[in-house]
Formats: C-alpha cells, sequence, structure tokens
C-alpha cells in the first residue's frame, strides 16, 4: 500500500468542495437546481477520474521499460546521478 | 483551472435572458413545464390586438378549430392575401434597394403589430411607392433605349465617316477599299473578307454606279458572320458589306446587360435587293437608321444628335436621382415595415385558427398553455382589451383533456444546446425525467476522457471561449453558413468539452504527446549501477532505488510517456477507468427511472422493473468494478515470501474471474499462490450474486403482467357485480336501457387511462421483449463503454506519431537550416494539429458520446415519445422568415 494522504486529502476537498459545498451557496434564482447539479457532477466526475488514476498507479505490478538513452537522461535531467559501484 | 469561465457567463445572461423566467418555477428543466389546454373567448373587436399580445408573449400554442376548412374558405383569407400582397411589394422594393447597393437600416428595433386600420395606409404607402418606383424604372428604361438609339447613330455617323471619306477622296476604290478593311479590323476577320473581296473586283462598277444605294445600322457582333453569309447567298454576291466594331460595350436597356455591338453598312443597287436587304437585317434584328448621303447633312445630323445626347444625359441623370432618393428612403425602414406586414400575417393565420361562435360576437380559440404562466396570458389579454378599448373582458377556461400535452422545456442560451442534443434523439414524452440538466456535465466529460489531451483541450476551449466571449457580435452577423451555424449553436457545449479535455488531459498527463513533470516522477534510477538487456532496462517497482513507493499525485507519472511499454500499463488503466464510468453512468440511468415511476405513481413498475434491475445491475457489473478496486488497493509487487499470494504473479485477470464467475467454472491458479480468490469468501460470494442476477430475470418479466392481468380480473368481477346490483334493485324499471348507456362510457374513460386498452398478449410481449433487452444491454452496453479506452488510445497514438513523424524531424536538424526546417514542419504539425487531431477526431469523439448518452444512457429510463410545444411567438416567426429569405 503505497499512498500518501496529502493529494488525496487536496484532491477529495477540491472536488468534496465543489460537489458538495459550492451547491449550498448558489443564489436563488430560477437555475438554482440546474446550477447545483452542474457542480456535483463536475464535483463527481472530476474526482472519480482522478481517483482510479492515483488508485492504479498506487501498487504498480510492472515498471516502465527504458532504453539506455533516456535511462542516462533521466538520470541526469532528474537528479539522481548513477553512481558506479 | 478555468471553472469560473465556464460558469461565470451564464447565469448573468439567464437574468436578462427571460422576463417570464423569474415567474417560473425555473427547477423545470429537469421536466418539462405543466401544460393545460384552455379554452378562449375573444371578442370580435378585441381579438385582434389580443392575439397580436399573445404573438409577443410567445407562451400560447393555439390548435386549428377548423381543421375541416381549407385556407381559401377561412374567415380571414381577405386580410392574409392583402399581407401577402404587401409583402410582396416589399420584396420587390428590396430587390431593387439590393441592385443599386444602398443598405438597408436594421436597427434591430421590434415594431408593433400596427392596429387593422393602419394597414390600409401602409398598403398605400407601399403602393405608391411601387407605382412611383415602376414608373421612374419605365421612365428610366425609355430614356436609356433612347440613349442606345443616339449612340448607335452617333457610331454609325462616325464610322461611316471614314468609308465616304475615301470614296470623295478619289482614290480607286479597289484598293482604297482594301486599305480600309485592313487598316480597321484584325486578321481574324480576313476569313470572312475573302468572299467580299473576290465578289467585289468581278463587277465592274463606275463610281457613279457604285454609289447608289446603302443602309446602315448596328447589330450585335456574334450575328456577324451568320449576317454576312445570309446576305452572299440571299443577294448572290451583289451587295457589298462593310462593317466596323464599336470598341465600348453599350447597355441593353431592357435587360441591363452590356452588349457588344457593330456598325454596318450594306451598299447595292435596285429596289429588289433593297427589300431583300431589309428583310434579312429585320431577321438578324439588326437596327437601320437613316444616314444621309450628302457630307453636310451628315455633320449637321451628327451635330444634332450630339446635342441631344448631352441632354439625354441631363434627364437621365435627374431620373436616376429620383430613384435613388426614393430607395433610400424606402430603405431606412423597410425592416421594419417587414416586420410589421409579417406580423400582421401571422396574427391573421392564426385568427383563422379560431371559431366562431353562434351570435358572430366572439371568436373562440383553444390553446396549450404552461400552467406557471397563465398569469402572464392572462396580463397578456388584458392589455390587448384596454388597447382595441373594448368593453368586455376575454375569458380564459382551463378544459380538462384526456390529450398528452405538448412538452415545454424552458431553456436559456448556456441550456439549449444541450436540450437539442436530447431532442434530436427523441422530444421527452409530457413531464417525463429530462436526460438534458445531467447531459451538461456528463456530456463534456466522457467526451473528454476520449479526447483528453491538455493541449488539443485547450485549443479547444480557446475556440468555445472565443464564440462565447464574442456572442453578440457574432450572433448579430446572422451568417448562413451551416457548418458555422452548428459550431455557433454548440459553443457552450464546445467549450465545456474543451474545458474538460483540459482536465483529463493533465490526468493523462498529455500535452501534445508529451508529459510535464511537475511534482517529480516517482520513478527514478539511483545508486546503481545499471545491467541493460539489449539496451533497454526496466524500472523495478519492487526496489525504493526504482520506485518511490507512492503515485505521481495528478494523473499519469510521466516516465510512462518515454517507456516503451507505455501502451500495455495504459490499456489497463483506460479500460478498467472505461468500465468503471460506463457502469456508473448506467446506474444512474436506472436510478433516472426510478424517479419516473415514482412521479408518475407507478408502484408497480418500481417493483418489477427498477428493483430486479439495479441488483442485476450492480451484483453482476458493479461488482466487477469493485474487483477492480480490490485489485488496485490489493495486490503490490514485492519481494518478501510472505506477501507472494498477493504479489505480482499472483494478481488475477479481472475479466476472466468475471467470465468464470458468470459460466460458473473455477478460475485456474499457480499453486504458489493458495487459491484465485482476491479475498475470503470470494467464490460463495460470486455464487450468491450470480444467482440473485439471475432470479431478477424472470422476475422483470413476468411480474408485471402477472398484476395487471390480475387487476383487470378484479376490476372486470367488481364491474359484473355492480351491474347485477344494478339491474337488481332497478329490475323492470324503463329507463334501465339508458342507465346502462350512461354508465358505460365513465368506466371505458377509466380504462383508457391506463394500459388496459391493450390486450394481454401485447403486454406480454412488450415485457418480454423490455426484459432481453435490458438483459442483454447491460452486457453490450458495459462493452460498449470500451469505446472510452479505445478512441483515447487512438488519439494518444495519433498525437504521438505526428510528433515523431513531424514534428520532432524538424528539431533534430542543427545549424541555422534547422530553423528553417523547423519553421516548416511546425507550420505543418500545427495544421494536422488543429485539422486532424482537433477536428476530426474531436468530431469521431463527439459522435461516440452522443452514442453513449442516447443509447446506454437513455435506453435506461427515456421513453421520447412526446411532441414539442410550439408556441404561437413573433420572434419565431420572424426568425424563420428572414431565414428563409436568405436561403432564397
Amino acid at each position: 500500500m503505497g499512498a500518501t494522504i496529502i493529494p488525496f486529502i487536496i484532491f477529495t476537498v477540491l472536488w468534496g468542495g465543489v460537489g458538495i459545498g459550492l451547491p449550498f451557496f448558489v443564489p436563488k434564482g430560477p437555475n438554482r437546481g440546474i446550477i447545483q447539479v452542474i457542480l456535483m457532477l463536475t464535483g463527481v466526475c472530476c474526482w472519480l477520474f482522478w481517483l482510479c488514476c492515483y488508485v492504479a498507479q498506487m501498487n504498480p505490478l510492472i515498471g516502465p521499460k527504458l532504453d539506455e538513452n533516456t535511462v542516462l537522461i533521466m538520470a541526469k535531467q532528474w537528479a539522481h546521478p548513477i553512481k558506479t559501484e | 483551472m478555468s471553472r469560473p469561465l465556464s460558469f461565470g457567463h451564464w447565469p448573468k445572461g439567464d437574468f436578462e435572458g427571460s422576463v417570464f423566467d423569474k415567474f417560473a418555477d425555473m427547477g423545470s428543466l429537469f421536466r418539462s413545464a405543466e401544460m393545460t389546454l384552455c379554452q378562449l373567448f375573444l371578442q370580435s373587436e378585441a381579438a385582434y390586438a389580443c392575439v397580436s399580445e399573445l404573438g409577443e408573449l410567445g407562451l400560447v400554442q393555439f390548435r386549428d378549430l377548423n381543421p375541416d376548412v381549407n385556407a381559401f374558405q377561412r374567415k380571414f383569407v381577405n386580410e392574409v392575401r392583402r399581407c401577402d400582397e404587401m409583402e410582396r411589394k416589399l420584396r420587390y422594393l428590396e430587390k431593387e434597394i439590393k441592385k443599386d447597393g444602398i443598405p438597408m437600416l436594421d436597427t434591430g428595433e421590434n415594431p408593433e403589430a400596427p392596429q387593422p386600420r393602419e394597414m390600409i395606409d401602409l398598403e398605400a404607402t407601399f403602393e405608391k411607392l411601387e407605382n412611383e418606383l415602376r414608373e421612374v424604372n419605365q421612365n428610366a428604361e425609355a430614356l436609356k433605349r433612347n440613349f442606345l438609339e443616339l449612340t448607335e447613330l452617333k457610331q454609325i455617323l462616325r464610322k461611316t465617316q471614314v468609308f465616304f471619306d475615301e470614296h470623295e477622296g478619289g482614290v480607286n476604290p479597289t484598293e482604297s477599299m482594301t486599305r480600309a478593311l485592313i487598316s480597321d479590323d484584325s486578321i481574324a476577320r480576313q476569313s470572312t473578307l475573302g468572299p467580299v473581296q473576290l465578289g467585289f473586283p468581278e463587277k465592274q462598277y463606275d463610281p457613279e454606279e457604285y454609289f447608289p444605294c446603302f443602309v446602315a445600322g448596328v447589330i450585335l457582333r456574334e450575328r456577324i458572320p451568320a449576317f454576312e453569309r445570309m446576305l452572299w447567298r440571299a443577294c448572290r454576291g451583289n451587295v457589298f458589306l462593310r462593317q466596323a466594331e464599336i470598341e465600348t460595350p453599350l447597355e441593353d436597356p431592357s435587360s441591363g446587360d452590356q452588349v457588344y455591338k457593330s456598325v454596318f453598312i450594306i451598299f447595292f443597287q435596285g429596289d429588289q435587293l433593297k427589300t431583300r436587304v431589309k428583310k434579312i437585317c429585320e431577321g438578324f434584328r439588326a437596327t437601320l437608321y437613316p444616314c444621309p448621303e450628302a457630307p453636310a447633312d451628315r455633320r449637321e445630323m451628327a451635330m444634332g444628335v450630339m446635342t441631344r445626347i448631352e441632354d439625354l444625359n441631363t434627364v437621365l441623370g435627374q431620373t436616376q436621382d429620383h430613384r435613388h432618393r426614393v430607395l433610400v428612403a424606402a430603405a431606412k425602414n423597410i425592416k421594419n415595415w417587414f416586420v410589421k406586414v409579417r406580423k400582421i400575417k401571422a396574427i391573421y393565420h392564426t385568427l383563422n385558427l379560431f371559431n366562431l361562435d353562434v351570435t358572430q360576437k366572439c371568436l373562440i380559440a383553444e390553446c396549450w398553455v404552461p400552467v406557471l404562466d397563465l398569469e402572464n396570458i392572462q396580463l397578456a389579454l388584458r392589455r390587448g382589451t384596454e388597447r382595441s378599448g373594448s368593453s368586455v373582458p376575454p375569458i380564459l377556461n382551463r378544459m380538462d383533456t384526456l390529450e398528452d400535452p405538448p412538452t415545454y422545456n424552458h431553456t436559456n442560451k448556456f441550456t439549449c444546446g444541450f436540450q437539442t442534443l436530447i431532442d434530436s434523439y427523441g422530444i421527452a414524452a409530457y413531464r417525463e425525467m429530462n436526460p438534458a440538466p445531467y447531459t451538461i456535465i456528463t456530456f463534456p466529460f466522457l467526451f473528454a476522457v476520449m479526447f483528453g489531451d491538455l493541449g488539443h483541450g485547450f485549443l479547444m476551449a480557446l475556440f468555445g471561449a472565443w464564440m462565447v466571449l464574442k456572442e453578440k457580435p457574432l450572433a448579430a452577423k446572422k451568417s448562413d453558413n451551416e457548418i458555422w451555424n452548428i459550431f455557433f449553436g454548440g459553443r457552450y457545449i464546445i467549450l465545456l468539452m474543451g474545458l474538460f479535455s483540459m482536465y483529463t488531459g493533465i490526468i493523462y498527463n498529455d500535452v501534445f504527446a508529451k508529459s510535464l513533470n511537475i511534482f517529480g516522477s516517482s520513478w527514478y534510477i539511483r545508486n546503481t549501477s545499471i545491467h541493460l538487456q539489449n539496451g533497454d532496462y526496466t524500472l523495478d517497482p519492487k526496489v525504493t532505488r526504482n520506485y518511490e513507493g507512492y503515485p505521481y499525485p495528478i494523473g499519469m507519472d510521466p516516465v510512462w510517456q518515454l517507456a516503451s511499454n507505455k501502451i500495455i500499463f495504459q490499456n489497463s488503466f483506460k479500460m478498467k477507468i472505461s468500465i468503471i464510468l460506463g457502469i456508473i453512468h448506467m446506474l444512474f440511468g436506472v436510478t433516472m427511472s426510478l424517479f419516473n415511476h415514482m412521479y408518475f405513481k407507478n408502484k408497480l413498475s418500481i417493483i418489477g422493473e427498477f428493483i430486479p434491475q439495479v441488483i442485476f445491475l450492480v451484483f453482476l457489473f458493479f461488482y466487477m468494478v469493485l474487483l477492480m478496486f480490490i485489485k488496485w488497493f490489493v495486490y503490490f509487487a514485492n519481494i518478501e515470501d510472505k506477501d507472494f499470494q498477493v504479489g505480482t504473479r499472483c494478481a488475477p485477470s479481472i475479466l476472466i474471474t468475471f467470465i468464470n464467475m458468470v459460466l460458473n467454472k473455477n478460475t485456474p491458479f499457480d499453486k504458489k499462490c493458495g487459491s484465485a480468490n482476491m479475498f475470503d469468501g470470494q467464490l460463495g460470494l460470486q455464487k450468491f450474486l450470480f444467482v440473485c442476477a439471475v432470479i431478477c430475470i424472470p422476475w422483470m418479466l413476468i411480474t408485471k403482467p402477472i398484476v395487471i392481468q390480475r387487476n383487470r380480473k378484479k376490476t372486470a368481477q367488481f364491474a359484473v357485480n355492480h351491474q347485477q346490483m344494478q339491474s337488481a334493485t332497478e329490475n323492470g324499471d324503463a329507463e334501465q336501457p339508458m342507465h346502462n348507456n350512461t354508465a358505460q362510457p365513465p368506466a371505458m374513460g377509466g380504462g383508457g387511462h391506463g394500459m388496459e386498452e391493450e390486450p394481454m398478449g401485447e403486454i406480454w410481449i412488450h415485457q418480454g421483449i423490455h426484459t432481453i433487452e435490458y438483459v442483454l444491454g447491460s452486457v453490450s452496453h458495459t462493452a460498449s463503454y470500451l469505446r472510452l479506452w479505445a478512441l483515447s488510445l487512438a488519439h494518444s497514438q495519433l498525437s504521438e506519431v505526428l510528433w515523431n513523424m513531424v514534428l520532432s524531424k524538424g528539431l533534430k536538424v542543427e545549424g541555422w537550416a534547422g530553423g528553417v526546417v523547423l519553421y516548416a514542419t511546425f507550420a505543418f504539425w500545427a495544421a494536422l494539429t488543429v485539422s486532424i487531431l482537433v477536428l476530426m477526431e474531436g468530431l469521431s469523439a463527439f459522435l461516440h458520446t452522443l452514442r453513449l448518452h442516447w443509447v446506454e444512457f437513455q435506453s435506461k429510463f427515456y421513453i421520447g415519445t412526446g411532441y414539442g410545444f410550439e408556441p404561437f411567438s413573433f420572434e419565431i416567426i420572424l426568425d424563420s422568415a428572414s431565414q428563409s429569405k436568405e436561403e432564397v
């Protein structure tokens, strides 16, 4: 189980806020109902989509297969220099 | 996130959108507005004003009360005809205005329909204008004809002068002739020259004889060769024709075209030839002009012609000025007049739908109106009555009816695009759940799942935002380009699709086929000497020196974009997410049907349809979704033995597990893993779920028909009992048969309410079809959602190919040439990106999304057998009139 709680909290609060919080603050008017539905669905869809992507990568069963150049460039650019043993 | 933009716009537009919105409970897009049939009694003298007010309001749909009466026998045929006539005159005026290229003033103002008595004034105005214009045109034409004749005469005098001069110069005629011919005309004419030249020298005329008789005239240039040949043949070469082109084109007064003409002069001898030549000229529509022989006469005539031409020019200029003045004056008002006339016509058309009552003092109308707008309609009617000065108020009565009312959804500029998507499948039945409000989000979202790319989404959102921001000026242009109108009509859809594509693009981590590494990849290479296999190196999720232990926080890890096994990894993710989204979408659709059943108080359908449907879907398919999540959570790559059972090698395939669950087979597994189960008691649970789902099928199939059958028997029994009791009490009563007759209809009426008119056999068949459709549909629809994966895969692959094959080629060229090559490749890449990836792929994703909504989502609850509300509204009438005009 490899997950950190921070992105989960951030995203849940963000989309939860859009989907659950904001609908309460929609001004009274003829379209209140529609706006609420829009906000709720937006929250649900975006949160679910993010969640699936996060959870799918949480416990990777396979790793990326890279060619030599990519490996070297990656090590250099992403600042993890290869130590020769 | 640019979310505020997407919402920032429309509530404002809404409030200014319709005055009547505030009266209506506008949550009502969820269901169509409640309608009622009304009867309307209008005083004859107030009818016109009242209908005019209703037309401005646009909330009433009138029914034709005399469908049997043909259009020519209705009461207000005359008025309609007068309007037609006025429209014709206006169209004539408009045509003339357009001919002169005068701009028509469109102030966009909307004049009220004029009073009937004003119609006469309008008619008189138009009549006067039309007559004036026609007269001016006639005069102008006559003048132009006159002008043409004089110009032609002028040309004749000028051209023939050359010839006469040469003759009087006393040169050898043949020679001069040849010289003249060669000098004044091109080589092209030499072919026709031949016979003339050949024919002429044979006859040896004295100069005096040679000049005996001639006619001069003007003929269309293209007729010359035929004319010449004809003359030659008919007169056996005894005439001599000379001609010269008039360089400037002349205007044909009747058609206004520019035509090229030639001057000709024919010499001949004798009266016989003269008549012949004249006849031929007539036949070729050449115009002959008198041309005096004496040079002095000719000169005098030329002078006269010149002065007359000058005079004519002044008169012609004045005529044109006058015409221009008339048209400019008319152009200021013409739009206004059109609106007025169309309104009058629409009113009389509507009045033709009404019935006259017996006393002829009152018109009776029947109309559908939204219940919530009744007050507005009353107000409008009162205004109309006041305006007409009538003392008797109109009466609006609600009527009871068994007919299905029309479906009326209050839309605004934001929601109407989405409503159109739904309506093009089928208009909702009256008061049925309307899918449009949910479509507003689910449509762009499912689209974006297929179209996910931050860059492409940004382009699309930019286009949508531009159309939304420039809405007013763009709408005012009223383009008749169909494709543009489709885009413009769907501007909010495009905007939302773009925004959602940007979001899914972030999650897929795709920007024009490249990834962003904002938060730092979770995969890295450190503290190792790497062992390459065939030049490749696979990062190992098991070891902390390759994998950090927790995923990239937002979306796909950027490392996958570089990996050669990217597709394997992404396919697994995208397929799962398609199924997850699909099943949730379908469950949502089934839930909608619950709201429908509840609203229509159809308890039987809830028990006999909704509950088994939900159980079937949840127990089989939603269970599969849960398995996916369990797999994601439980299984992980590890090196320790105790965790082997949840390791890479023991992770079961969800699809195989699911198939074996349905087929009731055991899944083969590795011995070391111990079992194929993901959790304890999985097999037992699966068996239970499967049995429950199977039970749901007969449940869906028979519950409803059996209950209906039983109810029918009961009511039949009841009716029989009731009748027996009645006949027992009133036995011997003479009135009894009549009583029975009157008692019958209500029973029938009550029966007509439900499905009881349908024979039982049909109900069984319907239910059978419905059940089979649902059961098979659940399987095929679930599979159908895999298109989300397929299109998204295709899109990302296509953009990757485009990057690798085009732009990266340009980026790899070194030196100054690289700049030039890059310039060209970027142009090519950008053009292909917009045309193929955004436009074509966008269109294809749009169509697939549409299908997912129409078929997979709406088939769960939507009937769509209603008919639309078509209110009598000036706005709609004027819009369609101006549109059809532009098409013509």
